[in-house]
């Protein structure tokens, strides 16, 4: 008894140090240099066009950090990233890269908007029917995409792209259909019923002293967790991961790649979806006419790529992320350009991008050492 | 065969002292010394992992060698790169082509070097100088050829020639033979004397003792990077050389009692498959398997086996036929249905499709499993009992450095690994087991450790199917040996009255009843 | 039918400006798609390339130069995915969405800096736009009008598909260019410099999406705008796919993409279908021709793969 006891203990170590040893551990050191050159370069094309990037990043952390309503700001912009983020991270466990995730979480948004306006139901029922609709919407766009590499051998990356554009001039389509349209004129959609809004009760809004609280953040939380939990402790977890890892092995283990790979996309698609639902619900309440595309779905590729495809990284990411947005947003108060957020972020993307080279250099030396 | 003698010149063409490689701290090449004469035709010979191979690079200029000198002609040389060991005169084969495939025969050989007229690459005047080469020295080609259309034979042919081209005066061959037919092998040694006949020098890696007695003038014995000796391979028998090679007098004894086979566990009848190209592969093969017993397929690599397994294992889907498990027909079954109705397999690439190099051990061991009790139950995974499995199946099967299962497998030695899918299958303990190449790249106790639990499989009443390139694996462990030549089944011997020289001739294509006159008319070349 | 002859026309010109500056970015994408790098950021550095067309005409009011220009902004993120992907390894489809983030950031930014917080270029005046082939020479409102009397950089487009062609199937760059995308060891085991080719290509694809980029400021649009390069990047290499990486059928992709439209412009305003409906056109043509070719399109074998150099 004694023993098995030592062996579970023993195992038990093993695992925190491999766990702490692990990829985790090194991942978030490179994330963190990649976002210190992220801001570097930001500084950089700041001060050569005449700002202080100190003045700068003073006034994007005071933005966001001053005032508590400005903290619910950051998180009301976090919540649909969080979603697309967690959409990107776990397809990515597969190997797919959910590059469509633009498109999902738009017709999302698109599908929460026909039933928040059209359909006349009880708050909680219809805040439940506008998700419905949503994630099944999204799981539709992706399983088509899906469909089309496993049945057709259509790259996805190329599936995903025509549909992100589909989905775009469809929304606008829509939005321009007169049942869906605003009433008056004005480029925009009617706003959804208040029955199919996810605000916080009037009190507690009075309190935080934002009117657009939500409690989107705390679904973003719970899918965060669910997929955590999928991914770690069920079997589907197992298999999504070894297809990515070695779809050969996974085939000759038995593991229906093309099965799994349509219940990954589906679900990816959801939570892209869900995203574009819940920005609708707790924040926008209705869909413009889109000049260009929004990049929710882009900026979630950002969110999990910080979060190293992480699903509990990807709720600090999407708060990183969305305080930068917010903040970014107040940044023309003192003249300076929102812009120097996306060359940030897209500095941080493409240090991350580069660092597993720099990964490989110093895994190597440790593993030389270790083999001494 | 007959060998064209000629005397090789004492001019020394190649003098390679006292090369040292090392990896980290892996010694490849330890102090090895090597001189090759203008004009012959030299054989470095070593088992798998000997350095035969990293020596080449380094004179090929792929590996800077640790210390040590290199002189060509004479004089000495320090070689960059492959460009430069171009210019000096020195050509590489290697093992794996290195062809573009929808590009063109001439296309591949002028790459990199192109013959110009003003703006635009003269493919008129290259197409000229491809056929005058291949002319010359014996070889046939189609110039205008796409790579994906010709066969393995024209596509070594193409290889040869791309040195040729660019004016290699020595050419090192990297086991040139491993894809060949036995009548392409012959034309191959054809063309290697053309080229010895008209001052060229060349370099033969392979570990086939064969082609070295039938080829070589003298060999280079490497093993374990050391340098053994020098040999003229007349003076020398096969048994000299596998001697030298591996540094013992070769046991291919195991030990095995005899036991009565029972029931049909695998019946495979009349099995047609295409390859991608749409080219038959398996033409009508049958094979049956039985309780107790290990089958053992013979046969050079190319002639179906791949094919075969992965149709019996699920990963590939034949055109025609079928495979009798349990009275079932499962022929193109997928490999979930396939495993449940009893086969299990030690794949022949372990990293590709054995392991999930990512995994943990213990994760790795429950591959096929995951999805079943104990291990899981209504989709959760049950970690308790999958890390109790693995701390068992580490110990019992000796499997260093997994840490009780939570080490990923990537970081376990090659040994380790194939331990791992040992571990798995035997404790998968299907039915029918199929081994593929169990024991390649593995070193001597590995081996060991391999050959006895596919014994033991036996002896448990399962029945097992060895694949392997290696014909002393299959004779040493089969009860019963099948030759695959070309798609099918050509021949059955009982294991213990095997005889090396009658399964070669198997596998070549001829038949155990010809004379010794009908086998000889046979092996004359047909030129394509 | 002199009605039917003028819509003829109008629907040509309306091709005929359309379809360059997907012309030019997609025989950027086969360039660099035939190496063997996939460059999804074609997007970005058309946008770039817009904005840096429209502010250098502003400020020399020389079009070929403000042209030029937007070309070689183009190269340089060009460069930039080079670095990342040629000899860092970075994920080539990571590195070309951070580029789409990167590229119109700069762009908006600098844009801002310069026109006093102003998001678009001022408005070109014609002398400061590219020219006209055929210009007074026909009647305007004429079909011959409407045909020819488009802009040289138009038929420079065309021109430009001969040139690349040539240089695929002709050169011994070509030649080795292709070869490297298919098979990148063998190239440098005979002495080809894998990363040279591939930087090259890759740079080259940056500067002819900046050359597509700059069209739209330079002629149709006559200034920058945020939203004046919305698709465009995507579509070229949904057309490079299509077109099946050849420079020809790149062209004929192009040129269907571009009718898609000129359909717009003629019905669109008729209100008889939704303009958004007609903007689908293309991605959902590309769907479904995909789907009833199977596997016809021959992805270039190494394309994709980072290349790792020997030691």
């Amino acid at each position: 008894m004694k023993q098995k006891n030592n062996q579970n203990k023993k195992t038990n170590r093993n695992i925190v140090k491999n766990v702490t040893q692990g990829l985790l551990h090194q991942n978030a050191l490179y994330t963190v240099i990649a976002i210190f050159f992220g801001f570097l370069v930001g500084g950089i094309f700041l001060w050569s066009a005449g700002f202080s990037p100190f003045e700068a990043y003073a006034k994007l952390f005071n933005s966001v950090f001053s005032r508590p309503k400005y903290l619910i700001w950051s998180v009301i912009y976090a919540t649909p990233l969080m979603f697309t983020g967690l959409s990107v991270a776990f397809s990515y466990k597969m190997g797919v890269f959910n590059i469509g995730a633009e498109g999902q979480y738009v017709v999302g948004s698109l599908a929460a908007l026909c039933v928040g306006i059209l359909l006349d139901a009880p708050p909680i029922l219809h805040v439940l029917l506008c998700m419905l609709a949503a994630i099944a919407a999204g799981m539709v766009w992706s399983l088509l995409v899906a469909i089309l590499r496993v049945r057709f051998g259509i790259n996805e990356v190329l599936s995903f792209i025509m549909f992100n554009w589909i989905a775009f001039y469809l929304s606008n389509y829509v939005i321009n259909t007169e049942v869906i349209h605003k009433v008056g004129g004005g480029e925009a959609s009617k706003d959804i019923r208040q029955s199919a809004r996810i605000l916080l009760p009037q009190s507690v809004l009075n309190i935080l002293k934002n009117d657009k609280a939500n409690y989107g953040i705390f679904l973003a939380i719970i899918a965060a967790i669910a997929i955590w939990f999928i991914l770690t402790k069920t079997t589907l977890g197992y298999r999504v991961q070894a297809v990515g890892l070695n779809p050969h092995a996974a085939k000759y283990g038995g593991i229906n790649s093309n099965k799994t790979m349509y219940i990954a996309m589906s679900l990816s698609g959801a939570l892209a979806a869900l995203g574009g639902a819940i920005q609708l619900m707790g924040n926008s309440m209705r869909i413009s006419q889109f000049a260009g595309q929004e990049g929710f779905g882009f900026q979630g590729i950002t969110v999990a790529l910080i979060a190293s495809s992480h699903p509990i990284g990807c709720i600090f990411a999407g708060l990183f992320y969305g305080a930068m947005k917010y903040g970014g947003s107040k940044l023309n108060l003192i003249d300076a350009p929102t812009e120097v957020v996306d060359i940030i972020m897209g500095t941080i993307v493409l240090f991350i991008a580069i660092s597993h080279v720099f990964r490989y250099i110093i895994t190597r030396r440790q593993k030389k050492k270790e083999d001494n | 065969m007959e060998k064209t003698s000629h005397i090789a010149s004492n001019v020394v063409a190649v003098q390679m002292t006292d090369i040292v490689k090392k990896f980290g701290n892996f010694v490849a090449n330890d102090h090895i010394n090597l001189t090759v004469n203008k004009g012959e035709v030299h054989a470095i010979l070593g088992e798998n992992g000997a350095g035969k191979s990293t020596l080449m690079n380094v004179l090929y200029g792929l590996y800077k060698p640790t210390s040590g000198s290199i002189s060509i002609f004479g004089s000495p040389v320090h070689i960059e790169n492959p460009r430069h060991a171009i210019e000096l005169g020195i050509g590489m084969v290697h093992q794996h082509f290195m062809l573009v495939e929808p590009f063109t025969v001439t296309e591949n050989i002028i790459l990199g070097m192109e013959p110009t007229k003003g703006m635009t690459v003269d493919i008129k005047s290259a197409r000229q100088q491809v056929l005058e080469l291949s002319e010359r020295y014996g070889m046939h080609v189609d110039p205008d050829a796409k790579i994906e259309d010709i066969s393995v034979g024209m596509q070594q042919r193409v290889e040869i020639l791309k040195v040729l081209y660019r004016g290699a005066n020595i050419l090192i061959l990297d086991e040139p033979t491993a894809s060949l037919t036995p009548q392409e092998i012959e034309e191959l040694i054809n063309i290697i004397h053309n080229l010895t006949a008209d001052g060229k020098t060349v370099l033969l890696i392979t570990h086939k003792l064969k082609e070295i007695k039938a080829a070589a003038d003298r060999c280079t014995i490497i093993r374990q990077g050391k340098y053994i000796d020098t040999v003229d391979v007349e003076a020398v028998s096969e048994h000299d050389l596998a001697s030298m090679m591996v540094g013992r007098d070769v046991q291919f004894v195991v030990d095995k009692q005899p036991i009565e086979p029972g029931e049909v566990i695998i019946d495979v009848q009349n099995i047609h498959c295409k390859d991608y190209r749409g080219v038959e592969v398996l033409k009508g093969l049958n094979l049956q398997v039985r309780r107790g017993e290990i089958v053992g397929l013979a046969g050079v690599d190319g002639n179906g086996q791949t094919e075969l397994v992965e149709i019996l294992t699920g990963l590939r889907k034949g055109e025609a036929g079928k495979v009798i498990i349990g009275g079932k027909d499962l022929f193109n079954a997928d490999a979930h249905t396939l495993f449940d109705k009893g086969v299990s397999s030690i794949p022949a690439d372990r990293q590709k499709h054995g392991l999930i190099l990512d995994y943990s051990v213990a994760y790795n061991l429950v591959l096929q499993n995951h999805d079943l009790p104990p291990f899981s139950k209504r989709g959760i995974l049950k970690k308790d009992a999958i890390y109790k499995h693995a701390a068992e199946l580490t110990d019992k099967f000796d499997i260093r450095g997994a840490e009780d299962g939570v080490k990923e497998v990537g970081k376990l030695s090659g040994g380790n690994q194939q331990k791992v899918i040992i571990a798995r299958e035997v404790t998968n303990d299907k039915d029918l087991l199929i081994a593929v190449n169990p024991t390649r790249g593995l070193d001597v106790g590995a081996i060991e450790f391999v050959h006895r639990y596919i014994v033991e499989q036996r002896n448990k009443n399962k029945a097992v199917l060895l694949v392997s390139f290696e014909l002393d694996e299959i004779m040493s462990l089969s009860d019963r040996i099948e030759v695959i030549y070309n798609g099918k089944i050509v021949g059955s011997v009982p294991g213990d009255q095997a005889d090396e020289k009658v399964l070669g001739l198997m596998m070549a294509g001829g038949s155990k009843h010809e004379t010794k006159e009908q086998s000889e008319q046979k092996d004359k070349p047909k030129y394509s | 039918m002199e009605e039917l002859i003028k819509n003829l026309g109008l629907v040509i010109n309306a091709t005929l400006i359309a379809t360059p500056p997907l012309l030019y970015a997609a025989l950027g994408s086969t360039f660099s798609e035939r190496s063997g790098v996939v460059n999804i950021g074609i997007e970005g550095m058309m946008t770039i390339g817009a904005f840096v067309g429209a502010a250098v005409a502003h400020f020399t009011g020389n079009a070929w130069l403000a042209f030029l220009c937007g070309g070689l902004v183009g190269a340089l993120f060009g460069l930039i995915h080079a670095i990342a992907c040629v000899s860092f390894g970075a994920d080539q489809t990571i590195s070309g969405t951070a580029i789409n983030f990167l590229a119109p950031g700069v762009a908006i930014f600098v844009c801002k800096a310069l026109f006093e917080q102003s998001s678009n270029t001022p408005p070109l005046d014609t002398v400061q736009k590219l020219p006209k082939l055929f210009n007074g020479v026909f009647e305007v409102g004429s079909f011959w009008n409407n045909v020819l009397n488009t802009y040289v950089a138009t038929y420079l487009a065309f021109v430009a598909v001969a040139i690349v062609w040539f240089i695929f199937y002709k050169t011994r760059f070509g030649m080795r260019l292709r070869a490297v995308g298919e098979h990148p060891k063998a190239c440098e085991t005979q002495g080809i410099n894998v990363y040279r080719t591939r930087y090259i290509a890759v740079i080259a694809s940056g500067f002819l999406s900046g050359l597509g980029g700059a069209y739209v400021t330079l002629c149709t649009v006559s200034q920058f705008r945020p939203e004046v390069i919305v698709g465009q990047g995507f579509i070229a290499i949904a057309a490079v796919i299509f077109g099946k990486f050849t420079p020809q059928g790149a062209m004929g992709a192009c040129l269907l993409f571009g009718l898609c439209n000129g359909l717009k412009v003629l019905l669109g305003s008729g209100n008889v279908i939704s303009p958004n409906l007609i903007s689908m056109i293309p991605y959902v043509v590309t769907i479904i021709t995909l789907v009833l070719f199977v596997g016809k399109s021959r992805v270039p074998a190494a394309s994709g793969k980072a290349y790792v150099k020997q030691k």
